[in-house]
């Protein structure tokens, strides 16, 4: 110390000094500011809602308004978020085939790369509305309850979607869609979102972990495993379609016996 | 057994050809024709094809008790909640389909061995039986009669009246047991149908997280369940409670609402209504969020929740039961009261 401390008054010194000071505040800029990367992601984004900006124009503003207003063929998309956007495009319920009572499930005409573009594009029409919702929101991690998923599908989806997400009709046309091979990602953007005559299910009322409960729920009652120890579940709609079975291929099965063993002679001279 | 054996009604020239029967005439059109002439079955002349029925028929009996054992040593050998995949049906319990399979094997053999046998074994000889009188000899209704008079005498009954008549009140009482029992089936409900756990200043909890609700927690088009403050799934009576204070939360844009009653008892556009149908009680949840109608599972009553709740479709006859519902100083939704008429489906003393 004693030897920096004498040459302090060096006539190189101030020089050093401000070498040092503009090393540090340069590394310290470089460290911390996230500038660049900012500014490459602000362009992607806007590039991405520019891109979306074109697909709309072309694929949906004819129902939806040309700045996403709406018209009377389509619903006002301002603040829907890009969660709704993802579920109607990825599901292919949108664009829809024609109007009608709803838009049902069909093929998806976007891939994933456009249908994020559009998502960006109606999300930056107004704030408001649920972001796309990344994994570690609605895939399992093996700490979900079932049987409280369970509860709260009873208590909450149960009553359109049936008590295993087998679906359901609602009203002029309208219906519950049936939940199997639905991605654990559609179901939670439904829920988030209230997709066509779907109420919403937000966070503030029903918590991640709750809807990941859910999925865990269907996953167990409405999957290629699901354990069903009564044998056939013939459509789990319930005791219309037991009865309807046992009515018609059971009682069935009795007249048709009973016809064949009658109908058989068993007299040696057959006439 | 064969057609071999004779009987007093079918002596074997009768039944080998078709004696018995009249021709038919023009005096006597309806004359009785006789029976055909009998056929024989291959088991009735051919020996070995009898023993031959005879081995199919004790096969499905033996069959039977196999399947039987097969009963008790599935229900013994699988655990209640062993799961196997059997093709057509999928994850099924191996229990339940071991001894469907078995117990339904056991009966049917039974029930074909039993078809088999009297169609190719037992004798199959037809045998006319005229009708006769039902009625009893002329002798048999004397005796009979002379008896009870005899009865009504040595007992007295005719004389003693008073033995009479209390034997008959005696009987005449003891169905009252019966009937002093139904008392058990009270008390009366009372008002318990006119009241539910609402009332001024219970807050309004989530029924999924059990945290009481903001009015900033409800979204334009979503759905929420709420029951009353101080309700725990844990209480004894709970189902009993919640069967009457279920409530439905739904947010719509203030100018939606065309009832002014409804808009009054709303909040911001938050409007709470009783869940149960006002037809026969089913929870009614089917809330379509564009058309802003509720429909009931059961019987398809539609309630538009936009205009107080009116019946719009089905067999519903009320409006479904609003609650008003304000904030507290603490920023939480809270009733201002009980609902102001009895939820749920119409009774006679309703009002």
């Amino acid at each position: 110390m004693k030897k920096l401390s004498a040459r302090r008054r060096h006539p190189l010194a101030a020089l050093v000094v401000l070498l040092f000071a503009l090393a540090a505040t340069g590394g310290l800029y470089a460290a911390f500011a996230p500038a660049d990367k900012a500014k490459a992601d602000e362009a992607q984004a806007s590039l991405a809602i520019d891109e979306g900006k074109k697909l709309y124009a072309v694929g949906c503003a004819s129902c939806h308004g040309t700045g996403g207003q709406g018209t009377s063929d389509g619903p006002s998309l301002v603040g829907v978020g890009a969660a709704a956007v993802d579920f109607q495009v990825s599901t292919g319920r949108m664009p829809a085939q024609q109007n009608g009572a709803q838009a049902p499930k069909k093929p998806k005409v976007y891939t994933a790369a456009e249908t994020e573009q559009l998502a960006a594009y109606v999300a930056s029409l107004g704030a408001g509305g649920p972001e796309t919702p990344n994994k570690s929101q609605y895939s399992l991690n093996g700490k979900e309850d079932a049987a409280n998923g369970g509860q709260l599908f009873r208590s909450n989806c149960a009553q359109c979607h049936n008590f295993s997400g087998k679906g359901g009709a609602l009203s002029n046309g309208k219906y519950a869609p049936p939940l199997d091979g639905v991605s654990p990602k559609h179901i939670y953007e439904a829920m988030q979102t209230g997709p066509q005559n779907m109420p919403s299910f937000p966070d503030t009322v029903m918590p991640e972990k709750e809807k990941r409960d859910i999925i865990a729920y269907l996953n167990k009652v409405n999957s290629d495993d699901t354990e069903s120890p009564g044998g056939f579940q013939l459509g789990g709609l319930g005791p219309v379609a037991e009865g309807l079975f046992a009515w018609v291929f059971g009682l069935g099965a009795l007249v048709a016996i009973t016809i064949w063993v009658a109908a058989r002679t068993t007299k040696a001279k057959k006439s | 057994m064969s057609s071999q054996d004779n009987s007093e009604e079918n002596p074997p020239q009768q039944q080998d050809d078709a004696d018995g029967g009249v021709l038919a005439t023009r005096d006597n059109p309806f004359a009785n024709p006789g029976l055909p002439p009998h056929e024989h079955r291959v088991q009735d002349i051919d020996e070995r094809a009898a023993k031959r029925s005879e081995r199919v028929v004790a096969g499905l009996f033996t069959l039977s008790m196999l399947s039987t054992i097969g009963f008790i040593a599935s229900y013994v050998a699988f655990p209640v909640d062993k799961i196997v995949y059997v093709f057509p049906i999928g994850h099924v319990s191996a229990l339940n389909l071991s001894l469907g399979l078995t117990l339904g094997l056991a009966l049917f053999c039974i029930g074909a061995g039993a078809i088999h046998w009297a169609r190719t074994l037992m004798t199959d000889v037809e045998v006319p039986e005229e009708r006769h009188d039902i009625e009893a000899t002329p002798e048999v209704r004397e005796e009979l009669l002379a008896g009870f008079q005899d009865g009504v005498r040595e007992s007295d009954l005719g004389r003693r009246k008073l033995v009479r008549n209390t034997l008959i009140g005696a009987m005449a009482m003891v169905p009252l047991t019966g009937l002093v029992l139904l008392r058990d089936l009270g008390p009366m409900p009372g008002t318990m149908l006119r009241h539910t756990k609402w009332a001024k200043g219970k807050m309004l909890i989530n029924e999924n997280t059990h945290e009481p609700l903001r009015p900033e927690d409800i979204a334009v088009g979503s759905l929420t369940f709420a029951m009353p403050e101080g309700l725990s799934e844990e209480d004894h009576d709970f189902n009993n409670q919640i069967a009457k204070a279920a409530l439905m939360i739904v947010r719509l844009q203030p100018e939606n609402i065309k009832d002014k009653r409804e808009l009054d008892w709303s909040h911001e556009g938050i409007v709470a209504f009783s869940k149960i149908c006002t037809h026969v009680g089913c929870p009614i949840s089917l809330y379509e969020q564009q058309t802003h109608h509720v429909l009931c599972p059961c019987h398809q009553s539609t309630f538009d929740l936009t205009d107080g709740g009116r019946v719009i479709f089905g067999p519903a006859g009320h409006a479904l039961p609003q609650l008003r519902i304000t904030v507290n100083d603490k920023g939480y939704l809270e009733a201002m009261g009980d609902f102001a008429e009895p939820v749920g489906p119409a009774y006679w003393e309703r009002g």
